[in-house]
Order: C-alpha cells, then structure tokens, then sequence
C-alpha cells in the first residue's frame, strides 16, 4: 500500500478517535459540536499535522457559521417548506395520471406486451415471462447492471480495503475497532443463525436454480444469499467464514461469473443483438433443464450479486475478508 | 384486501415522515427497516412476488445492514457505558 493512502487513513482513525463528538450526538447542534471537536487536543498526531488539522477544523467552523447564517433566514426556511410541498404536489400529480392498476386500457394491451406474452415462452423457454425478458430480449441492460454493481465494489475495496497491508499497527488496530463494536460468541444471535442460515441458502440456491421457472431468478437469488453470508459472519466471526470464504474465493467466483456472462452476451451483440442464440436448446418448458443459456446466467447474476453484497459489507465493517 | 392495502399504505407513509423527523440515526434506520418490510408486502399484494423478494432482502436487509454498519464507522453508534463513563470523564 502506498504512504499516502496509509497516511490518509491513519488520519481518518485518528480523527474518529478524538474528533468524534461532531457525530456522536446525533448529529444535532453541529456547531457547538465542532467548535467542541476543534478544540480537543489531538494526542498522536504531530505537531504539523496537528496545526493543519486545525486550520482545517477552523475552516470548516468558518464554513459552518456562514451556512448556519444562511439558514437562521426567514424566507430560507420558507422556500425550503415551499419547495417541498410543491415537489410532493407534482409528485402527486404524477400518481393520480397513472393508469388505473388492472385496467382494461393500461399498457397491458400494447403491441410489445402483447409480443412478449406471445413469443417468450416459445423462443426462450421460461416459463417465467419476466426472467425470459430481462436475461434474454433485455440482456444488455442486465449486463450493465452487474457490472454497475460490481464496478461500485470495486470503488469501496479502493477505499476501504486493508488486504495485503504490510503494517501490522494498522491491521491491529481494525481488528481492535472492529472487536469493540461486535459482540464475540452472542449466544441468542448464535442460535438464531444455526437455524436460519441453511434455511436462507436454501432459498437463496432455489431462487437462482428456478429463476425461469418461478418468480425471482439471479439478482433476488443472489441478495438472499448475500443476506445469508451477512448473517453468517455476523454470528460465528471471520474464522468460521474464513474456512469457506476468503477474498481468492470472492475474486474467483466474481470475476468468473462476471466474464461468462460478458462472453455470452458480448457473442449475442456481436451476432446481431436479437436474442440469445445458444447451442443450448430450450428444451420442454417446466423442465428445470431447459430455457437454454437462462439458467447459467441466472447462476452468474447470482454469484455477482451475492459476492458483492458480502463484500460491501466486510468492507465497511472492517476492511477485509 | 382492500383495507390491508390502506393501513400498508399508511405505515409506509408514517414511516417515511418518522425516518426523515427523527433524531437519533439508528431508529432511524430501525424504522427505515421497518418500512422496506411493508414495502415489500404491498408489492407481494401488486403481484409481483420477484420484486418482493428482493426488497425484503435488498431494503429491509442489506441495505439497514450497510447503513448500520456505516454508523458504526463514524462512530454513531456507541455502547451506553462506554458514553455514560466519558460523560463522568468530562
């Protein structure tokens, strides 16, 4: 890791240890909050780093103050009331322009509506028309949106990650921060998750493997299994996760399940974007082998979605797998 | 059904006024929780069973998990003691 990002984060530690007041009360009064906070010495800190620290703290009271004038105005107050209640109006307005849920005259008798009831079933082979459209006719767009979910993991392990940190003083004290927070060995949530964690992966496997049969497929599959993982390392710890979990299995899985999918849909681009051609036939509708390549697409949309919920979460919880 | 709908509707609405009016954060994503729940129980009653899974897992689930675990980094969230002995401390 480089000395800045090192340096950066050091300071954002120190800053949590002594400067916290501005946040602890809950965030109101801020002003006295960080006057308080500006002037409580900071104790590791150089005497360098301290005198920026506190041109900094005094900027931002500066700033403070001249916000805190702007918003003691009368006519602020009045047109931030006046901005929200006419943006709930139109909003309103909006709903009440909707059409009518289950109507006889909604969008349900439009031409595309009625293609896709029509032909889903017979060139994709789901039986669940949804599933068959978004992985299918919509491809591209779920494509987009593993790869938004996967490129926003990939700005939080920038920031937030200590994996192959050579400091040790810094791997100590995440894993100190993180044992003051969480509770080791809760008896309650313990015998919670022995119950519930198989029963959620379960659901989570089922979700993914029936994804064009029954309602659901890759994305909901995946968050409940993320759920579950969550869950799990909540209540057994970094250990017991460990001997199953580790950041090589979050790479592997992640990255293998994002490429297939970018393989199999870039082909489909490339031969004219109509809609996937596989050598995999569609077989019987209602067959869990069948609907052709939905469901290795649903098993990778899961795999993203899973590991990426896992590892937002160990990534602000502490910085590592 | 009918009436289910309404009283749903209402607690979202409530919710939503009560997460925006309250002080302490972590109630606020309590309710926060509480509100994706009914959420996705209504889109369950619009028939859309998919999307109700994923806002049980995504909105009630990770997403109050992030947020919890986003308290904790900036120190939001602390254990009574430990503030009742800074307060003695200060």
């Amino acid at each position: 890791m480089s000395k800045q990002k090192r340096d950066a984060f050091s300071g954002l530690l120190n800053w949590l240890e002594n400067g916290d007041d501005a946040l602890s009360d809950q965030m109101q009064d801020t002003l006295s909050d960080d006057e308080r906070a500006a002037n409580v010495p900071l104790k590791k800190a150089s005497a360098k780093k301290r005198k920026k620290k506190n041109a900094d703290a005094r900027r931002k009271k500066n700033e403070n103050e001249t916000a805190a004038s702007w918003t003691d105005r009368w006519w602020y107050k009045l047109l931030a009331a006046a901005l929200c209640v006419s943006l709930i109006a139109l909003l309103l307005f909006a709903a009440l322009r909707l059409p009518k849920f289950g109507g006889a005259e909604t969008l349900i008798d439009s031409d595309l509506t009625r293609f896709y009831v029509e032909h889903t079933k017979v060139e994709t082979g789901a039986m669940n028309i949804v599933t068959g459209i978004i992985l299918d006719y919509r491809g591209f767009d779920t494509l987009g949106e593993s790869h938004v979910l996967f490129i926003a993991l990939c700005g939080v392990l920038l920031l937030l990650s200590i994996y192959g940190e050579k400091d040790e003083k810094l791997r100590l004290l995440a894993d100190a921060r993180d044992r003051n927070f969480e509770p080791k060995n809760d008896l309650i949530l313990q015998c919670a998750a022995r119950i519930l964690t198989p029963i959620v992966f379960v659901f989570g496997v089922y979700i993914i493997l029936n994804g064009h049969l029954s309602p659901g497929g890759g994305f909901s599959g995946g968050a409940v299994l993320g759920a579950g993982l969550i869950l799990y390392q909540n209540a057994f710890g970094y250990k017991k996760i460990q001997r199953f979990f580790t950041y090589k299995t979050f790479r592997a899985v992640s990255v293998c399940a994002l490429l297939f999918y970018s393989l199999a849909k870039g082909y489909h681009f490339f031969t004219g974007a109509n809609h996937l051609e596989s050598g995999i036939g569609t077989g019987t509708p209602g067959d869990i082998l069948s609907g052709g390549l939905l469901l290795p697409l649903n098993i990778a949309v899961g795999c993203v979605v899973a590991c990426t919920m896992y590892g937002l979460y160990t990534m602000f919880r502490k910085g590592e797998f | 059904m009918e009436i289910l709908n309404v009283i749903l509707l209402l607690f979202i609405i409530a919710c939503s006024i009560a997460v925006a009016l309250n002080k302490n954060l972590l109630s606020s994503v309590i309710i926060f929780m509480a509100q994706g729940l009914a959420v996705s129980v209504v889109w369950m009653l619009l028939q859309s069973p998919d999307l109700a899974i994923t806002e049980a897992a995504v909105g009630a689930g990770v997403s109050s998990i992030l947020l919890f675990a986003a308290l904790k980094k900036i120190d939001a969230i602390r254990k009574k003691e430990e503030k009742a002995h800074e307060q003695t401390k200060a």
